[in-house]
């Protein structure tokens, strides 16, 4: 599913993410990338040069808006202020579809600054699906839900978490970021078959898809960002790919960043499993 | 449990403090053994109990905000040493929680908040109070609005005793009792420096840095931070140049602001004229004048590309 409507009808490849240490690296060498994803709070602010190096990634660059603080699941009220800034950006970006996760990380207007897993019941689908239509509505642009990675399950749980997801994607009309990744690592917590999640993904839904390395402990798995991605996820990938089909895909790499060039090699290595779905599709 | 249950419940517990050791608290918020607490709403499994599953997440929290506010508050840390400033950033998490969607404004309440709380900085408090305006107000700086400046032809054709001149947000004006300044400055650069450095040099060089503290003697000093080709700077300057920026900023007349200045001050304007139409250059060279009732520049670049695409 290539193009759809969750996605803004566009057809791109693989992406990496934007992050400040390659700032001068494409700025200087302007290498060429199919787009590259932003975190839309780090450029919901007045001026100064994080706006001034938007502007020139924008000049040549296709730039897909990704947020980590929307908190479509949060029993709290969308913060309007938070909106407001949002939809400066999205006029600025003209990002075809915005993502954001299907988590909560605020209640009582406190902020966690983080992704908290959802209760999978039918009130949270409900609640959160309402919450995507109303920002959608506000925002006018397609959203995508990204999966999170978790550590905790609740006893008040009543469905399976790709159960919930396809409740409230279903409830809300919207698409899904798929993080491959996440599924491993949630997978791994929580003891489930991983590709059981991946085969009930409704694929007409999914607007991209994302990629990423983690950390292992002894006794779980920590999603960090900071390693490439390991081989069980490249198959979640290709399981998925051949699903969905040729679709937008970013690699995900928050800390420990290493060089512009190994990040997007390590993104390219998408390209093998992209190019066999044409192929198997063409034939 | 419905959903704001849950979530007050858990969050409670996920902003509840670390010991000491770094681990999650042995008591409840409400009093009871966390371990019962935990088990109420989060299932275990093979491997975590239900204590452990979210300790995981109360370890993120801390550890997040914390080094946000290490990031933030680099000066203060080298002020109050590791082990004072990790004290004050935990009394003032539990004191004022993250209330934006964004880290970035983690520390806007500080510099109010240590002001009621002394006593965690001790017989530091002045000089902390000092790095935390400055800290802030370099945060502010680096990201705030931008106006169109007005340009000095602009100025000098609406010049005049009734005039008023709007400041960009980007300038902030600090009157300051101690140098902090140039520890800041001291610490970026040592920040810049050392990622290729061996540990035993980068330990040499925080030695100094904490010398460099111990030797800041009081000193009154007028700071404008602001910034240049997006880059944040601190200006120092005279007391009459600051009073005359403060007055502009609070939307007084040229006139009135010359007036509140010179009152204070045993120079005449007509003595400093020279002077003033030095700074007046200097300035709006800077583009540090806009005229007033503008919306942000970000703003008119939207509408800008915009209108482009139509």
């Amino acid at each position: 599913m290539p193009a759809n409507r969750f996605n803004g009808f566009t057809d791109y490849g693989i992406g990496i993410g934007l992050r400040s240490p390659h700032y001068q690296h494409i700025l200087t060498r302007k290498p060429v990338v199919d787009w590259f994803e932003i975190i839309s709070e780090n450029f919901m602010i007045d001026g100064g040069r994080p706006m001034h190096i938007l502007d020139q990634i924008l000049d040549q660059y296709r730039v897909v808006q990704h947020g980590v603080s929307m908190y479509f699941g949060s029993a709290d009220r969308i913060d309007r202020e938070h909106l407001k800034r949002l939809k400066d950006l999205v006029q600025r970006t003209n990002t075809p579809w915005l993502s954001d996760h299907l988590c909560w990380g605020s209640v009582d207007g406190r902020y966690t600054h983080d992704l908290l897993p959802m209760p999978y019941t039918f009130e949270a689908a409900a609640k959160t699906a309402q919450k995507i239509r109303d920002v959608r509505d506000y925002l006018e642009v397609p959203i995508a839900v990204e999966n999170v990675s978790s550590y905790a399950e609740f006893h008040v749980s009543e469905m399976t978490e790709w159960e919930f997801l396809n409740e409230v994607v279903e409830r809300a009309d919207c698409g899904i970021l798929l993080d491959v990744n996440n599924i491993y690592v949630s997978s791994q917590n929580h003891s489930f078959n991983p590709f059981d999640y991946v085969n009930s993904v409704p694929p007409e839904r999914v607007a991209q898809i994302h990629i990423a390395g983690h950390s292992k402990y002894e006794k779980y798995i920590l999603d960090t960002h900071d390693h490439p991605v390991i081989d069980p996820v490249w198959k979640l990938y290709d399981c998925a790919i051949q699903r969905v089909g040729h679709t937008a895909t970013l690699l995900e790499w928050d800390d420990s960043i290493p060089s512009f060039r190994e990040v997007h090699n390590e993104a390219l290595k998408a390209n093998r499993f992209l190019a066999k779905s044409v192929l198997a599709r063409a034939v | 449990m419905n959903l704001l249950t849950l979530q007050r419940t858990m969050a409670k517990a996920v902003m509840n403090p670390l010991t000491p050791s770094e681990h999650m608290s042995s008591r409840a918020p409400n009093g009871e053994p966390m371990a019962n607490h935990a088990a109420k709403f989060i299932k275990p499994n093979d491997r975590l109990t239900s204590f452990e599953r979210l300790e995981i997440y109360n370890r993120q929290y801390w550890w997040r905000l914390m080094s946000s506010l290490a990031e933030d508050f680099p000066g203060l840390q080298a002020v109050l040493g590791n082990r004072r400033f990790e004290s004050l950033c935990k009394a003032y998490l539990v004191a004022y929680p993250s209330r934006s969607f964004t880290l970035r404004n983690l520390g806007r309440d500080l510099e109010p908040w240590l002001r009621k709380n002394p006593q965690w900085a001790g017989a530091k408090q002045a000089i902390a109070l000092d790095m935390v305006r400055l800290e802030w107000a370099d945060i502010e700086a680096f990201d705030g609005a931008a106006f169109e400046p007005l340009k000095p032809p602009d100025i000098a054709k609406s010049a005049g005793a009734n005039l008023r001149l709007s400041l960009q947000p980007y300038v902030h004006l600090l009157k300051l009792n101690y140098p902090v300044d140039s520890l800041v400055l001291e610490i970026k650069k040592f920040n810049n420096d050392t990622e290729f450095l061996s540990n035993a040099f980068r330990e040499r060089r925080k030695r100094k840095r904490v010398s460099a503290v111990a030797r800041l003697k009081p000193k009154t000093i007028f700071l404008a931070v602001h910034r240049v080709a997006y880059s944040v700077y601190f200006r120092r300057m005279s007391a009459e140049e600051y009073g005359l920026l403060v007055s502009l900023q609070k939307g007084k007349t040229l006139e009135q602001a010359f007036d509140a200045t010179y009152s204070k001050h045993s120079k005449t304007f007509a003595a400093d004229l020279e002077q003033v139409t030095a700074w007046f250059q200097n300035w709006s060279h800077l583009g540090w004048f806009s005229a007033p009732s503008q919306k942000p520049a970000r703003i008119q670049k939207c509408q800008k590309r915009r209108s482009a695409k139509k």
